[in-house]
């Protein structure tokens, strides 16, 4: 693998199920049992209602890019402009930040609310990052 | 309790430089800034008895304390970014009111041009146990351009707001620069140039981006009664608010709103007075974006109408909504967290000390500032007696 040369998550305690299960490439997101609703980015207790009875569960990795930008500036060490980042709307509720790959960078190519699918990017032994793509 | 008319402020200036300033240092700049704002209210060094500063270098109050000689009473590092500032003239109105103080110096210095070979190339710059290191920046986001543009985009989507109608903001904004000697860019601009020019980052032109400089300023704020005999007649805060909603721009509940919806309806409603009684808005304009949705969360317009409403240059000088008079941080100055530039301009414009660029009759100001990623927000209204 060439050298990875982009900022590298380091998993915190509350993190770490979310890069582990990334690692196997699968999408978990932390789901309130109490609210029956997911939330992102994880952490000790539901932003909801403050309750910890959280558990992890799959997502289908589908959802509607809800917004992007096209960088043009090396806005970030490790990233080559012009690159786009991008938050998709996940079909299970939240929302989270991501690149998006597989498509041409510029204005024309990409709209808000395009179908996306996550695609992965092992970044080294522990972390693979999960990236979105045009879905189909 | 009423607030309104409960402090002023008394004095305020800038650096005697700003703009590119390589030979001095952030503490430099506050201090010279402190001295100038004292000097401009009539006030002494020694009437200070409460320090607010928001440097983001630790022990930044307590260091700045010491390196103005003074022993203060009360003493605030809040810091929400670029609208600490204006944050702060509510926390220290409500220190003088609790009768905890009596004169607050507020005091910014930042060399955000110069001071860019001291930081070296961007690493992330987050703390690792921050959810953005983990969530936001292995997916490229970093500086400001980088979020605010993914928060314009959307706006754009959902509400049919153009390119066009940010390079109204830049080009009205300029407009106003060329009336203000100490504003950085005055060549003419218009809104081709800005279209034609090149992308930071898509929807974001180069000029739809603020200015990277150096700079400093400072605010002083007494009490009603000490105000009535100082040097220059007194800017009373009639109303304010402050609100904050998020961090990242990942935990952004909505990204086409911002905080300033909250503290623009608490500072209206503290000052009793309606959105067509304000004779000149000063707001955060980080990016032309910024300052295009502020004016709506501010209740100027319908939410996601600010672009039709400052079309047709309705913010520039002979507009009827006069904006961001001192060219704002799009043209004048910027040096990373701007609010208190907002500040002294909203204190220039009620005092009639603006010159070419001064609003006829202007006696109502409402200032906002935006900080972090459209996360927390500080909205007063200003009046002149």
């Amino acid at each position: 693998m060439a050298e990875y040369t982009k900022p590298l998550p380091v998993p915190s305690p509350e993190t770490q199920p979310f890069w582990d299960a990334c690692a196997r490439r699968e999408l978990t997101l932390p789901f309130c049992t109490a609210c029956a609703q997911f939330f992102f980015y994880p952490r000790a207790f539901c932003p909801r209602c403050f309750g910890d009875a959280i558990e992890w569960r799959r997502c289908t990795g589908r959802g509607t890019l809800y917004t992007f930008a096209i960088q043009y500036r090396p806005q970030m060490i490790g990233f080559t402009p012009p690159y786009v980042t991008a938050i998709v709307q996940l079909e299970e509720g939240p929302r989270m930040m991501t690149t998006l790959v597989g498509v041409t960078p510029s204005p024309e190519a990409i709209r808000c609310d395009m179908p996306v699918e996550v695609t992965w990017e092992q970044a080294s032994d522990e972390i693979t990052l999960p990236l979105f793509r045009p879905a189909g | 309790m009423d607030l309104r008319k409960r402090i002023a402020i008394a004095g305020a200036d800038e650096t005697d430089r700003i703009g590119i300033v390589p030979d001095m240092t952030p503490i430099m700049m506050q201090a010279q800034a402190v001295r100038n704002a004292l000097a401009d209210a009539g006030l002494q060094k020694s009437d200070v008895d409460a320090l607010f500063v928001a440097d983001p270098s630790p022990m930044s109050g307590v260091q700045l304390c010491e390196y103005l000689g003074i022993q203060p009473k009360y003493i605030d590092n809040t810091m929400t970014g670029g609208s600490s500032f204006v944050i702060h003239v509510e926390h220290a109105m409500a220190a003088i009111n609790a009768g905890l103080c009596s004169v607050a110096v507020i005091a910014h210095g930042e060399t955000g041009f110069s001071g860019r070979r001291r930081r070296g190339a961007r690493q992330g710059g987050f703390d690792s146990s921050l959810p953005a290191a983990q969530f936001e920046a292995p997916f490229g986001a970093g500086g400001p351009a980088s979020t605010y543009s993914m928060a314009a985009m959307r706006h754009m989507h959902e509400y049919g707001t153009t390119s066009e109608h940010l390079a109204e903001v830049a080009v009205a904004t300029r407009k106003w620069a060329q009336l203000n000697p100490k504003a950085m860019m005055r060549e003419p601009l218009s809104i081709e140039d800005v279209l034609s020019s090149r992308w930071i980052a898509y929807p974001f032109h180069i000029y739809d981006c603020c200015l990277v400089t150096d700079a400093g300023g400072a605010v002083v704020v007494v009490g009603a009664e000490r105000a009535r005999d100082l040097r220059k007649k007194p800017v009373w805060v009639l109303g304010s608010g402050e609100a904050t909603t998020h961090q990242s721009l990942l935990g952004m509940p909505d990204l086409t709103r911002t905080p300033a919806r909250y503290s623009g309806q608490r500072a209206f409603d503290m000052a009793g007075v309606s959105r067509a009684d304000i004779d000149v808005v000063e707001v955060y304009d980080s990016f032309t974006y910024t300052a295009l949705v502020t004016i709506e969360e501010l209740g100027f317009c319908e939410k996601g109408e600010g672009g039709p409403f400052l079309a047709n240059q309705r913010s520039a000088p002979g507009g009827d909504f006069p904006m961001n008079t001192n060219g704002g941080g799009l043209s004048y100055t910027h040096p990373g967290m701007y609010g208190m530039f907002i500040l002294i301009e909203a204190v220039r414009q009620l005092r009639g000390e603006c010159g070419e660029r001064q609003v006829a009759g202007a006696e109502l100001a409402c200032v906002n500032a935006t900080g972090g990623i459209l996360s927390a927000t500080g909205t007063l209204i200003l009046g002149a007696d």
